[in-house]
């Protein structure tokens, strides 16, 4: 684990109000490294997300990345305006590319190049977040920052976002931090996990977080019995119209 | 057709053509109560520019754009809400004018003509004023028109991808400042906002990306501007309200048309 570290947050602090949101929260996220954060409600995740991304300033504690970090952010949700007409393909070009990267190619690894013309307030939630990954990946990324990337999309779409998410992490090898309540399919391609709940509970390798009695306290037993049942494969896949593939990951 | 009408009609057509693609920020940004104050404001500053004998033209303009930055800083130490302040400088700048102009009563103005406009006060030196202003604008519109865009899509996306989010929102405001303050005499006071609102919303049915709906917004603009004028020479009605009754029937003829259309072809 000797790569380049990408981003480093250290003992960061933050009241809105009376409100202690985080309080001396670290982590960083190395390169090639998978980092989730998870926690109830509530939590503080979003908020060290801002400052991370430098969208919110921290009371105290530092944010130290290298400069002209190339980050891709996917932020939870996008609201367009009902008077904006705007197609996928126009969504896309109005990002700051730092390098050429067509867009026919982005779409084409985040498997939505027939959705190109389609106009963005017609296309379903889940082919909304593979746009919104798309917009992450066109600042050809060293960071991927993700939020709740998997919202709103099915159970049978959850697992392909994720495995696309990770098929990335491993050909750009980039370093991803995302926000996740879907524990059970993200513990297995995570390599830290962070429970947070204004402070750190506990971080670590998934399986030593399971065991962990603040994540059981957090959670409960029962998600920790999902995370143990959830180590079958399924011996087949659907696409994105829900039709029966034949196995293409794993 | 006399000289007037035509300083008039191309000094409309100027205002239309930028109108159009700052309109559709308006109208995605819901910016038009934000119009409508800058354009109440201006009427303190005709009343402070007869007051102390300066050009007009420059103090209504001066006083748009002092208005604007006050409005921009305001905004950003959220103590009210955009909508209670915007009610407050509207109303309040709208009255202090009204009261200076009725208390200077050494001067008789044509108040009618600024709430309304009125296309005989167009002069020569106004249209070069509008010329240049609806020139710069649309250059600035055109250099950062995507910029300016992604931060209306999505401003925290913008700003991650390094996009100067505030300086660009403090030029989008300063530019409606802008081309508030040299219309009002061919629109008035009242009326302005119609122009950046109506024409873009007449496009929206019709477009299919924010290219095309700003462009659109520019011909149906035009298109009101030279309507409304020729109403206002053969009628004799006033500049301001006819240019926006032609506008308004173009906006229902695109909701009204393709259901027309529609009905006919099943």
């Amino acid at each position: 684990m000797d790569n380049l570290c990408l981003v480093q947050a250290k003992d960061i602090s933050i009241q809105f109000g009376d409100r202690q949101v985080l309080q001396e929260v670290s982590l960083s996220v190395r390169q090639g490294q998978v980092v989730t954060l998870i926690g109830p409600n509530g939590a503080g995740k979003t908020t060290l997300v801002r400052i991370i991304l430098g969208l919110l300033a921290p009371q105290s504690g530092s944010i130290e990345k290298p400069k002209n970090l190339r980050i891709g952010y996917m932020p939870q949700k996008l609201h367009i305006e009902p008077t904006m007409p705007i197609t996928v393909k126009r969504f896309l070009e109005l990002a700051r590319h730092t390098r050429a990267t067509p867009i026919d190619a982005i779409l084409e690894e985040v498997q939505i190049k027939h959705l190109m013309d389609h106009q963005l307030r017609s296309i379903s939630g889940g082919e909304m977040q593979r746009v919104l990954l798309a917009r992450a990946l066109s600042q050809t990324p060293q960071l991927l920052v993700l939020d709740e990337p998997a919202q709103g999309v099915d159970v049978a779409g959850q697992a392909d976002l994720y495995q696309l998410i990770n098929d990335i992490r491993s050909r750009h090898n980039c370093g991803v931090l995302m926000i996740s309540h879907d524990l059970h399919l993200v513990m297995a391609k995570t390599d830290e996990v962070i429970c947070l709940n204004h402070h750190i509970c506990c971080h670590g390798h998934p399986e030593q977080v399971s065991m962990d009695p603040s994540y059981l306290a957090l959670f409960g037993k029962k998600e920790a019995k999902n995370l143990a049942v959830y180590t079958h494969h399924h011996n087949h896949h659907h696409d994105l119209t829900g039709e029966v593939v034949e196995h293409t990951h794993d | 057709m006399t000289d007037f009408i035509l300083r008039a009609l191309l000094a409309g057509l100027c205002i239309a053509i930028v109108a159009g693609p700052l309109g559709a920020f308006v109208v995605w940004r819901r910016m038009s109560y934000f119009g409508d104050t800058l354009a109440h404001s201006s009427l303190l500053g005709i009343a402070i520019g007869i007051l102390l004998d300066i050009n007009l033209q420059l103090a209504v303009i001066a006083s748009s754009v002092l208005f604007a930055v006050i409005l921009i800083l305001l905004q950003r130490n959220k103590t009210l809400s955009t909508d209670t302040l915007l009610g407050i400088l509207a109303h309040s700048t709208l009255a202090f004018g009204m009261l200076i102009l009725s208390l200077s009563s050494a001067v008789q103005i044509n108040l009618v003509g600024y709430l309304f406009g009125d296309l005989l006060t167009i002069s020569t030196v106004d249209l070069w004023w509008i010329a240049g202003c609806a020139a710069v604008v649309a250059t600035l519109l055109a250099v950062y028109w995507n910029s300016l865009l992604a931060v209306t899509v999505h401003e925290e996306l913008a700003r991650v991808e390094g996009v100067p989010v505030d300086r660009l929102h403090a030029m989008m405001v300063l530019m409606v400042a802008l081309l508030i303050a040299v219309s009002m005499k061919i629109i008035g006071v009242l009326l302005i906002t119609s122009l950046l609102i109506i024409p873009p919303a007449a496009a929206r049915r019709l477009a299919e990306t924010p290219e095309q709906m700003a462009l659109g917004a520019s011909v149906v603009g035009g298109l009101a501007v030279c309507g409304g004028l020729l109403m206002s020479y053969y009628l004799d009605t006033p500049a301001g309200p006819s240019i926006v009754v032609a506008a308004c029937a173009f906006f229902l003829l695109s909701y009204l048309a393709p259901a027309l259309l529609g009905r006919r072809v099943q």
